[in-house]
């Protein structure tokens, strides 16, 4: 391990769903909590905390504090849509690759159970009766509804479908095989929200929220928290050898944010910022996309899975359509997607997602993952979008003890 | 005092409705909303510019659940416009997966949105399939 590598020592996700009982500061500090006693550490050895919760107040970093541990260390409070987690993760790193401290602590937590439908303002009902501009549109009515969706199934939604028209074969019963497959991988996942096998057919036939996206298709809002402890590798040659073997190694950690194409005002481009993302990871990290033994990706929505497939270089540029049905991405192909059952039914507790998905992929490098291990697993990836947009990208790698 | 307004301040009306967009004098880059600066060179000088009124259907939806006080189904639509990629509902069709494909040919038509107290016609766009 060289010096200058970072690792996850600890690492920690809830249940997700609906936790009535617990709030945003129950669910962090429960994941906080365990995630240093995972690493064999404590608060005290923490030299920095990164923490978001979208929904949430700004502070949330200080309310886990005065729960868990006041060490007075600087708190760092993220917000970056559904790309918080990792961010805060990021954050940690950045503070341990700079050489501020040598070991962090990231958090990520959401109440989301029951929330219902994202993006879309809706219309509120006006008190004047006169049309006057407002807004950067001048627009003298809401636009939602009226110029195109700012709904997320519907935004969404069209990135697949904007796949489709490029590439072609992406059909309504494409997506809902997409998301057979994760709502299959999600019942041998005990801390998803949902794990319940649903057929192609089920699937199409439930509610429409945004054609070509059913409910089933759609990310699950649920309660969730997950949080890592990331450590530097001199300080990880100081500790046990039980906690050299299980310390996963980061062996890349990207964020990019959307860099300007034609169209993405009109319509968020979801992918050029992750394929620079997976570019730099890959560079970063030395491993090929084919070496990946497991891939977290953001599926959001059904038809979002589609587009990660290409932007992260699992497939030929284009071949998407033909990579899912070979096959490749159940847990059983080459290339296993989303085997916690991903945000379609593992749930998508907004700032807990980018650290949960670490969660994932550390579980099966240490052999810990039970009935749903990926046997061998040696390199995994993990992948989130921020509407907005940011991309945060994680490879990880197996400690070589 | 006029008797209409468009919806938005990028439609422009008259004889020959369309959009107008602001476009970068630098490397124009297209934009709709009011603007500080280019976000693809970051520079500062604009100049209007029309926007074609048919193009294709480059991506949809049909959205069936929607906030509160926003009546579905309707289809939400990219469309290349030729060459400037404008967001708009398609209109004046069924929204079903049949009558809307990618691909398809549409035009620019406008829609009156009601009128308000002072008898002001608001009148938005929508994109229907080109005859």
């Amino acid at each position: 391990m060289a010096a200058d590598d970072i690792y996850i020592l600890g690492i920690y996700m809830t249940k997700f769903g609906k936790h009535t009982d617990k709030d945003v500061v129950d669910l962090a500090s429960e994941a906080v909590l365990a995630a240093l006693k995972d690493g064999g550490v404590t608060m005290k050895d923490m030299g920095i905390m990164a923490a978001g919760c979208l929904m949430g107040q700004g502070s949330i970093g200080q309310m886990i504090q005065k729960q868990v541990g006041q060490t007075g260390i600087p708190v760092y409070n993220v917000s970056n849509a559904c790309a918080t987690g990792a961010t805060a993760l990021r954050t940690a790193i950045m503070a341990v690759k700079a050489g501020e401290c040598d070991m962090g602590l990231a958090v990520g937590v959401e109440k989301l159970a029951g929330v219902g439908l994202l993006g879309g303002g809706g219309r509120p009902k006006s008190d004047g009766n006169k049309w006057s501009p407002s807004g950067r549109f001048g627009a003298v009515a809401p636009t939602d509804g009226r110029i195109g969706t700012d709904t997320m199934p519907g935004t969404f939604a069209q990135v697949g479908m904007e796949y489709g028209h490029k590439y072609g074969g992406a059909t309504f019963e494409l997506f809902a095989r997409i998301s057979e497959k994760n709502h299959s991988h999600s019942t041998l996942n005990p801390l998803a929200a949902y794990s319940k096998a649903m057929s192609k057919d089920e699937i199409m036939n439930d509610i429409m929220i945004s054609y070509p996206n059913t409910r089933p298709m759609c990310s699950a809002n649920c309660d969730g928290a997950a949080a890592a402890v990331v450590v530097s590798g001199t300080k990880l040659k100081t500790l046990s050898l039980e906690q050299q073997r299980r310390a996963i190694k980061v062996s890349a950690s990207i964020l990019t944010s959307d860099p300007y194409q034609e169209a993405c005002q009109v319509l968020p481009d979801v992918n050029t910022l992750t394929r620079i993302a997976a570019k730099q990871a890959y560079e970063q990290s030395g491993v090929s996309p084919q070496d990946l033994n497991l891939i977290e990706l953001h599926d959001c929505f059904a038809t979002a899975e589609l587009v990660h497939y290409d932007n992260l270089m699992l497939c030929p540029e284009g071949g998407a359509v033909d990579f899912f049905n070979s096959g490749a991405t159940w847990r059983t192909g080459s290339s296993p997607v989303n085997v916690s059952g991903g945000l379609e039914s593992k749930g998508h507790p907004i700032a807990a997602t980018g650290i949960a998905n670490i969660w994932e992929v550390c579980h099966h490098l240490r052999g810990e993952a039970g009935p749903r291990q990926i046997e061998g697993a040696k390199v995994g990836l993990a992948h989130v979008i921020g509407l907005g947009s940011a991309c945060g990208i994680h490879v990880l790698e197996k400690s070589a003890l | 005092m006029p008797t209409q307004v468009p919806h938005v301040n990028y439609l422009v009306l008259g004889d020959k409705p369309h959009l107008v967009a602001n476009e970068c004098i630098s490397c124009k880059a297209r934009f709709f909303d009011r603007r500080n600066a280019c976000a693809n060179c970051s520079g500062t000088e604009f100049k209007k510019v029309d926007i074609g009124t048919t193009g294709i259907v480059r991506s949809f939806t049909i959205v069936t659940f929607a906030a509160p006080g926003v009546p579905v189904p309707f289809v939400a639509a990219i469309i290349d416009c030729e060459g400037t990629s404008v967001r708009g509902n398609i209109i004046n069709t069924e929204p079903t997966p049949d009558k809307i494909t990618l691909g398809m040919k549409v035009q620019l038509v406008t829609t009156s949105l009601g009128s308000d107290d002072d008898g002001v016609e608001a009148i938005g766009f929508g994109f229907e399939p080109a005859k």
